[in-house]
């Protein structure tokens, strides 16, 4: 059987204990992350998990492949402790402000310097863009077909496999040759947890940072100016009620607030 | 592309059934054609369509364009996206709203990526602006703001919309829209994917997003044990459970089916009850429609209490045991 090379994306995600501390730069709309640190978002756990698994099945390598700026390399190092046998972080001032369609694109350019690739697996949304764009996108430049909601694979061939996609009550089941992107979602597995030996495999590994000199891309095409989207504007909503305080003693507030419930014909009469 | 004409949305069909989904985007498809005084137009894809081409027309679309094909009977990533952007190219529509179902949301980033446009993802409110664009509504990082997307360039101007928010037309039987038939000229033989079968889960539970009542918990509870005060609480007021993102990550709850909010599904309940939840817009939006709402929560400067019609700065430990006793009075 053929050895498989797979990657996985990685996105840093700003720490969710600390999302308050985030704010808009009022000048570009974009969000000031500065001094928020950053973590893995669950689901590229998921999306690592399932290539070691096929590594550990078939034998091969997973690279991660990151955007972001410096102070990044956190996560890099997270997912070699993990069991990744290579990482790269995509790092350029050029790359910032990049809306999904301008994220893809570097993430594209970082992936076929990498060479022969089977498998890129992402997570099926991150946890703060939320927008389960990149997936497909990255597959366009690539080039691959994609497969997104992805709650199981079965390696079939040297050159196929079989996806569950899920959907609103139901799933598509789907054959698919590769190379193929696929975004998983969190029933694909359970990710594994670090152990001792990660470290010290760790260790022998560096993270290669690559910039804008080392992918070919068009300079046009990246960061806030190369995105199609962008925000015209920020409105907050009004989403006020009255905000009437229930207060006493446990017992005394449950009669209160029965008692209003049926006043305002929610809840049935005694 | 530089410049296009008309609204197009997306039909998603399952089974040869058009999607809920899809009589929405032509709702709000409708307002915004309005606006920009142009045509709505849908966009099919399926084998065997007729009928639904006939629904199209009764819920409001000017023109559907129709590709029918046994390669389309089911969803394919492969074959729906090249179509997709062969219409689009001949076409050259001015706006392209699809649907955030999870298929909508597979095929919207591929299409847009195919004909070079930007995409503003899981909108739950349009407009346009005075030179004619398309605003696309979402609730902001850290849910405390709601953000217009633009796409100022490009076209079409293309985004996704969440299931659940937008209303759909009065069906007006006979009423019929101009139909474009598009040719296949894709092949089983041309493409990657293959669909090889499909399978439909049966509904347990009552889903939350039809319950008249709905408790929703959130990270403030705590653990999987706490949770099933959440469950008692609901089924003492015969209601269905929903919740907010951090139970559904952290796997107390189900995140397909229970999480409410910008990402997961809209409630309409005469009456929501949130237990821990501290009230961020990302959630907010998926309960505006509760006629009433109340909040337990311990902080009592938590945002929730802002947006609630009664609120209770309390840990809900303590409250939830009184209010299931107070409530068996008057159930029985
Ligand atoms: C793009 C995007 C989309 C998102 N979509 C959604 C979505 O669809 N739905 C959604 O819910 N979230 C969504 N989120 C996440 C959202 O921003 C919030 O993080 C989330 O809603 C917070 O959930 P919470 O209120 O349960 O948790 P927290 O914000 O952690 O609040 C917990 C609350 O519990 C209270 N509490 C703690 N202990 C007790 C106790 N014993 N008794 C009473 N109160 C207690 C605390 O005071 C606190 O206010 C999204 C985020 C992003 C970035
Ligand atoms: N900057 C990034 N670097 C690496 N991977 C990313 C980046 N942004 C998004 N991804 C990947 O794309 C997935 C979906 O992200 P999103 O489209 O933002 O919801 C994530 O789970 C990651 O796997």
């Amino acid at each position: 059987m053929k050895e498989l090379h797979s990657v996985v994306c990685i996105k840093p995600v700003p720490d969710q204990r600390f999302w308050d501390k985030i704010s808009l730069d009022p000048k570009t709309q974009t969000l000031r992350r500065a001094g928020i640190p950053v973590a893995l978002g669950p689901l590229d756990l998921n999306a690592l998990e399932e290539a070691l698994r096929i590594k550990e099945s078939r034998g091969g390598k997973v690279t991660v492949v990151s955007m972001g700026p410096p102070g990044t390399e956190e996560i890099l190092e997270w997912a070699i402790v993990l069991g990744a046998d290579e990482a790269v972080l995509l790092s350029d001032r050029a790359f910032a402000g990049a809306d999904t369609l301008a994220t893809a694109y570097v993430l594209a350019s970082g992936i076929k310097k990498l060479g022969d690739v089977d498998l890129v697996f992402l997570g099926n949304e991150s946890l703060d863009g939320s927008t389960g764009q990149v997936g497909p996108q990255v597959a366009e430049f690539l080039g691959m077909s994609h497969l997104t909601h992805i709650t199981k694979i079965d390696l079939t061939g040297d050159n196929k496999l079989e996806a569950k996609f899920r959907i609103e009550f139901g799933s598509i089941d789907v054959e698919v040759k590769t190379p193929v992107v696929i975004a998983v979602d969190k029933e694909i597995n359970e990710p594994r947890l670090a152990n001792i030996w990660g470290a010290v495999w760790a260790q022998e590994r560096k993270i290669n940072c690559w910039s804008i000199n080392d992918v070919e891309v068009d300079r046009d095409k990246l960061g806030l100016s190369g995105s199609p989207t962008q925000v015209a504007g920020v409105t907050t909503i009004e989403l006020k009620r009255k905000g009437e305080m229930l207060t006493g003693e446990p017992a005394d507030i449950a009669r209160q607030l029965v008692k209003k419930l049926q006043t305002d014909k929610v809840l049935p009469e005694a | 592309m530089k410049e296009g004409k008309g609204v197009w949305v997306f039909i998603e069909q399952r089974g040869g059934k058009v999607s809920e989904v899809g009589l929405e985007l032509l709702g709000i498809g409708r307002e915004l054609a309005g606006k920009v005084n142009e045509k709505l137009e849908a966009v099919l894809f399926g084998y065997q369509t007729g009928s639904m081409v006939d629904e199209l027309g009764a819920y409001g679309a000017d023109t559907v364009y129709v590709a029918d094909d046994p390669l389309l009977e089911v969803y394919n990533s492969d074959a729906y996206a090249v179509l997709m952007q062969e219409l689009i190219e001949q076409y050259k529509p001015g706006m392209m709203i699809v649907g955030a179902s999870n298929i909508g949301s597979d095929l919207a980033p591929r299409v847009a990526a195919k004909v070079n446009t930007g995409l503003s993802a899981h909108c739950i409110g349009f407009d346009v602006d005075e030179h004619g664009k398309l605003l696309g509504k979402v609730p902001g990082f850290g849910g405390a703001v709601m953000a217009d997307i633009i796409c100022p360039e490009d076209y079409p101007q293309m985004a996704t919309a969440r299931p659940g928010f937008f209303q759909k037309l009065e069906r007006v039987e006979g009423r019929k829209a101009d139909v474009v038939k598009v040719e296949v000229k894709l092949r089983q033989e041309d493409i990657n994917i293959k669909v090889l079968g499909t399978s439909k889960e049966e509904l347990t539970a009552r889903p939350v997003e039809s319950a008249d009542v709905v408790v929703a918990g959130g990270f403030g509870i705590g653990g999987e044990e706490n949770w099933k005060l959440v469950e008692e609480l609901a089924d003492a007021l015969n209601g269905s459970v929903g919740a907010t993102r951090p139970p559904c990550d952290e796997g107390w709850a189900d995140l397909e089916s229970q999480m409410i909010g910008q990402s997961g599904k809209t409630v309409r309940p005469s009456l929501y009850i949130g237990l821990g939840v501290s009230g961020a817009v990302h959630h907010l939006v998926g309960i505006q429609d509760s006629k009433v709402i109340v909040a337990i929560n311990k902080d009592s400067k938590a945002p929730i209490f802002e947006a609630a019609d009664y609120g209770i700065a309390a840990d809900f430990r303590q409250i939830v045991p009184s209010l299931i006793e107070e409530l068996k009075s008057i159930t029985g």
